[in-house]
């Protein structure tokens, strides 16, 4: 199933939670929504669903118009933030539920009903649980059986909103690499929402990188992470460094200091320069485009994190390797092993 | 395994320790003296006694000074019987239109947005605000014989002041708010993620209603029919005004014992406020039932 999304426009009031959002998802695609709280990427989510209605634009599944029908009819399996399981119902009934209020022509017999619910339980790993009530399951089970829950009704597409956004870092681990085996085992064209970068990069086919209400950049988590279209993708994918610079005559500025990277191509006046902390490559003094003197060294497993106060007036941190030797006080050259300038 | 035991004794020993502790750390920040404490104790349970207790055992000893052959006798009286079975009719009525009503208005305020929601939720407590008497009045000016709608009434034969059905609106009209306010917290923290899950699997809005809304506010809907029902059998100022006191046809219990009372017949009186009394005492021992199963429902939800 492809689903495509052409100039959706979706307003609270005077907020544009989407102000014209295009994608196309391709058929069994395991795509990850990016983006901060706020940037629209649940109301995406809820309009492809049908729980939510665009003031203009299309939804369209395999060509065909979407926004026709209402939720019900869209055979769409949504897996919420918060579980949202029947909490009178056994972990059983829940499973069973889509296949219960099926139209009588189409409804499975009981056996049949027991059957794909042990099935779906088997594939969840939680078959066990069956008898018992939501309310006695842990945030990662009642997850799972959300997940089983829509996967009953044999959907054409699965969205899940934030599915691990709840639970435990542990616990979030594990199920991601557990939905990204379920994923390779079932192949349904599947769309998740996360706020976590790391759960999207480590996910997901493709990552769609959200920011008020519009698309940043659409790409592999290689390519959003290794050639970031934004600023603002860059500044939220990966840790930066972020230096304000000046270009003016064929030079790149940051405060009175000329830096020693080349300006070829680039519009004059304020610039950001965005660096990875790991791609700060640390040198004798005078031997790249920074200098600085180190303030602090912390040491964080691999790598060390050095406080360095530039000479341009900024301080900044950088990741070097464990085996560089850095000691407050030092000074040093610093290099950009690659870096990007967005202008504003 | 011994081990274990000794280990186990010891522990709860310590806790009991522990205990007593901090019981006698609450009991040092008593700080008033024990006389005190007596005095306050013996007001409050005085009282209690004079206005709620005594006025109970009063209308059972009264209702049963003569006897329970004249007790019995006294609920026997076709004039108490007609009062009884009105009674029931008219609960009957108002708890099933409000059951109806209250679910719709809590349904649509607690699950979706619309303007003048605000206004909708204050005109719900209107009942509430306004004195009962006041409330038969309205319906005496709209149906009443030089009323909006009087002279039309009459002309189709249509009696609803003076009968079941003026007695019947008046105390659904006292009773509205009974249900609806009992379900609109409790459904506005549920929350729509139910519904629309079930809607996502593909249910239709009365397989939605009625497989995952209604059994989530069961109690809540119970809990809201008993105050509902206890207030429409008790109900005296609203029903006084459109009931016209027809003896053996339109008096309910709360008006019969008040002309029994007017005609010092004490015994009957007293008979019939005593089933009103056994019903006000069922209701609070119902609602303790109800209260305690709709905190349940709540931990649950937290977990």
């Amino acid at each position: 199933m492809t689903i495509e999304v052409k100039n959706l426009v979706k307003k609270f009031g005077s907020f544009a939670a989407l102000d014209g959002v295009d994608l196309k998802v391709n058929d069994g695609e395991l795509l990850a929504l990016l983006g901060p709280s706020g940037s629209g990427k649940t109301t995406l989510l809820r309009i492809i669903a049908g729980l939510d209605w665009p003031d203009s634009g299309e939804v369209s599944f395999n060509g065909e118009d979407a926004l026709a029908q209402g939720a019900r009819e869209r055979h769409v399996g949504f897996v919420f933030q918060h579980y949202a399981l029947f909490r009178h119902m056994t972990v059983f009934e829940n499973v069973a539920f889509g296949l219960r209020v099926q139209p009588r022509a189409v409804r499975k017999d009981e056996a049949a009903i027991r059957s794909r619910v042990k099935e779906l339980l088997d594939l969840v790993q939680l078959d066990w649980l069956a008898d018992r009530y939501p309310s006695q399951l842990s945030g990662g089970q009642r997850q799972r059986i959300a997940l089983a829950r829509a996967l009953a009704i044999e959907p054409r597409i699965l969205l899940l909103d934030e599915p691990f956004g709840a639970l435990d870092a542990k616990v979030r681990k594990e199920l991601r690499k557990w939905l990204r085996s379920l994923h390779h085992e079932i192949h349904v064209t599947s769309i998740f929402v996360t706020h976590d970068q790391e759960e999207a990069l480590e996910v997901a086919n493709r990552v769609v990188v959200m920011d008020k209400g519009r698309i940043e950049q659409i790409g592999s988590p290689d390519d959003v992470y290794d050639n970031p279209a934004t600023a603002f993708v860059h500044g939220f994918i990966g840790e930066s460094i972020v230096l304000p610079i000046q270009i003016g005559d064929g030079a790149i500025r940051l405060g009175d200091r000329q830096l020693d990277l080349a300006a070829d191509g680039l519009a004059p006046g304020a610039s950001k320069l965005f660096v990875r902390r790991h791609d700060m490559l640390v040198g004798p003094p005078g031997s790249g485009a920074f200098e600085g003197a180190v303030q602090h060294v912390r040491n964080f497993g691999p790598v060390q994190r050095a406080e360095v106060a530039l000479s341009g007036g900024e301080t900044i941190e950088i990741d070097a390797p464990r085996d560089k030797e850095l000691r407050a006080g030092d000074t040093i050259g610093l290099n950009p092993r690659r870096y990007r300038i967005f202008a504003g | 395994m011994t081990m274990q035991i000794a280990d186990s004794v010891s522990l709860s020993a310590s806790d009991s320790k522990a205990r007593a502790h901090a019981a006698a750390a609450r009991n040092n920040l008593r700080t008033e003296p024990r006389a005190v404490r007596i005095i306050i104790i013996t007001l409050a349970l005085l009282f209690l006694t004079v206005f709620v207790v005594l006025p109970l055992v009063v209308v059972f000893a009264q209702a049963f000074s003569r006897g329970i052959l004249a007790y019995f006798a006294a609920l026997a009286e076709p004039e108490a019987m007609a009062a009884i079975k009105l009674t029931l009719i008219v609960a009957a009525i108002s708890v099933g239109l409000n059951l109806v009503f209250g679910l719709v208005a809590a349904w649509a305020i607690a699950k979706f947005e619309f303007p003048g929601k605000t206004f909708l939720i204050t005109l719900i407590d209107l009942p509430f605000s306004v004195s009962p008497v006041i409330s038969g009045l309205v319906f005496v000016l709209l149906f009443g014989a030089q009323g909006y709608f009087g002279s039309w009434l009459r002309e189709h034969d249509i009696q609803i002041l003076f009968a079941v059905p003026g007695i019947a609106l008046a105390t659904t009209f006292v009773t509205f708010p009974f249900v609806a306010r009992a379900l609109i917290p409790l459904m506005q923290e549920q929350g729509t993620q139910e519904e629309e899950a079930a809607i996502s699997l593909g249910a239709s809005g009365l397989q939605t209603f009625f497989r995952v809304t209604l059994p989530n506010i069961k109690w809540g809907v119970l809990y809201g029919v008993l105050l509902c029902n206890a207030r429409a059998m008790g109900e005296f100022g609203a029903v006084s005004v459109v009931s016209g006191h027809i003896r053996g046809e339109t008096n309910t219990m709360p008006l019969l014992v008040e002309i029994l009372y007017n005609e010092y017949q004490f015994v009957a009186a007293f008979a019939i406020a005593s089933l009103l009394a056994m019903l006000a005492l069922i209701t609070l021992i119902a609602k303790t039932v109800l209260e305690r199963q709709l905190d349940e429902g709540q931990d649950a939800s937290d977990h």
